[in-house]
């Protein structure tokens, strides 16, 4: 294999990069960026680089020697994959390449025809991170619609930056689908003790909006219940969609993300897919997964490199589960698989208190583990009742 | 030269953590007391609350695992060392020595 050609060059990608090397490839390594941008950490965008107090360079994923192993092709979209040649089409040009590493992440969802308004946001890139930070302007009324991790993120960042805040959400009790209920109903109340309004079971009908300029500016976000709220920045946060679309032509199979092996190894046997377009089939369950988390795009890279330049099925995936959220000053953890109905068993504190520790038990085992604001707890936890998890990187 | 705690009340496998501009995290790996920079080089957490093994502290946030005698990171995503400060005892109480700090290279 004389040359590797990595598409996205967020940190799936970029870790991709860091892996190939590593595992001692000695050939030419392209690293195809659609943003202009050196490839960087996305969890600070929502965080501490929107609230103003993480530099530009603290999200730098790759350093000089990380940059000197490769070559960048930044500001350049991938067009078209040609299966029969390996031949990349990118919107500069052609890339020919003996293996193909897909790591094209995914767009934010939005709400539909509100695109192009002014103060209707998403969060995903540094550039969305940007306009966004622009707008945070004392006095400003935020809506965040969804109130999974990134609108909870924004949500807290911008009470911290003194600003007025109601998040919606179209659950019953936002995270309730990852964490169960009583979980999902502790962290919850962090909104309200930090002063945001939280408003459950919400469902957005349209937006108020006015002329401005030659295009128009968002005013107020018009509720399921006809009641209307005010809001001069409205901030989406209801997920993404894998980005496929350039691959259909490709031959590869990629309805709700790329498919591959639980090796991450696509239809053709020289071209793997990482982090958030991935769509694997679980070696433990059979089961098509694909993750948004960051440390799942850290932990794929190596065994996708593995694979890759062994030509053959060398290693299997198996996902940590960890994840993690900064929220208002504090941290939420969990590492596992918690599945609907599992019992929860608190190790320290209860769902009253600031900061509580509990596991996930089904049939006598441990299937997660889960801490609010005790990150030494969470480690020993996760260290004795969960299997150890792959090392990242 | 900054106070962090008794001997005692550092037990084996346990960590302390001395708050200040720059905190400082001391553990007793086996009987063997190490100091270093609190905060892990890759983004803001506490090496404190870290996992201890053999004279490794894995950071608990990301598992970026540093070496407790050099500082040096041995895995992502951490690339750049914590500060190591020598550390001794006198009369049964632990003093870290900042004026003393190294940063490997």
């Amino acid at each position: 294999m004389k040359t590797v050609a990595i598409v996205g060059a967020s940190l799936a990608g970029a870790r991709a990069a860091q892996e190939l090397r590593a595992q001692g490839f000695d050939g030419r390594v392209v690293l195809v960026g659609e943003e202009p941008h050196l490839p960087y950490d996305r969890p600070p965008l929502s965080k501490g680089f929107l609230a103003g107090t993480a530099s530009r360079e603290s999200l730098d994923l790759l350093d000089d020697d990380d940059l000197a192993a490769l070559e960048l092709r930044l500001g350049t979209r991938a067009e078209r994959l040609d299966p029969a040649t390996g031949r990349l089409v990118l919107s500069d040009g052609e890339l020919a390449a003996d293996g193909i590493v897909l790591a094209t992440g995914g767009r934010p969802r939005t709400l539909p025809g509100t695109e192009s308004v002014a103060g209707v946001h998403v969060l995903r890139t540094l550039d969305d991170a940007l306009a966004l930070q622009q707008e945070l302007v004392a006095g400003a009324r935020i809506v965040v619609v969804g109130g999974g991790f990134i609108g909870a993120e924004v949500a807290s960042t911008c009470r911290a930056l003194g600003l007025e805040v109601t998040v919606l959400e179209a659950l019953e009790t936002p995270l309730a689908r990852i964490l169960g209920p009583q979980l999902a109903e502790a962290c919850a109340r962090l909104h309200d003790r930090h002063g945001t309004t939280l408003r459950c079971g919400a469902a957005v009908a349209g937006l108020d909006t006015v002329a401005d300029g030659a295009g128009q500016r968002v005013t107020g976000v018009r509720l399921g219940s006809g009641e209307t709220l005010p809001a001069d920045v409205v901030v989406v946060g209801i997920g993404m969609v894998p980005a496929t679309g350039w691959l259909s032509g490709s031959g590869l199979e990629n309805a709700g993300g790329v498919h591959t092996t639980a090796g991450l190894v696509t239809d053709l046997p020289n071209v793997v897919a990482v982090g958030d377009v991935a769509a694997y089939t679980s070696a433990e369950t059979g089961r098509r997964c694909r993750h948004e988390h960051w440390t799942n795009a850290s932990e794929q890279a190596p065994v996708a490199v593995a694979n890759l330049l062994a030509g053959q099925p060398v290693r299997e995936y198996t996902p940590s589960g960890y994840l993690w959220s900064d929220q208002y000053a504090g941290t939420l953890q969990l590492a596992g698989h918690p599945e609907p109905g599992d019992e929860i068993v608190f190790t320290e504190g209860t769902v009253e208190d600031d900061a509580f520790a509990a596991t996930f038990r089904r049939e006598g085992r441990t299937t997660a583990v889960f801490a609010l604001n005790l990150p030494r707890a969470f480690t020993r936890l996760r260290r004795q009742e969960l299997r150890r998890p792959a090392p990242v990187g | 030269m900054l106070r962090a705690c008794t001997v005692d009340e550092l037990p084996l496998g346990e960590s302390v953590r001395i708050a200040g501009p720059e905190p400082i995290a001391v553990f007793n790996a086996d009987g063997e007391l190490y100091a270093i920079s609190d905060t892990c080089s890759h983004q803001d957490a506490s090496l404190a609350d870290g996992w201890l093994e053999g004279c490794f502290v894995e950071c608990p946030l990301h598992a970026a695992l540093f070496d407790l005698r050099t500082g040096v990171p041995s895995c992502l995503p951490a690339k750049k060392p914590v500060r190591t400060y020598p550390v001794h005892v006198e009369d049964g109480v632990i003093y870290v020595r900042t004026e003393a700090a190294e940063v490997a290279a």
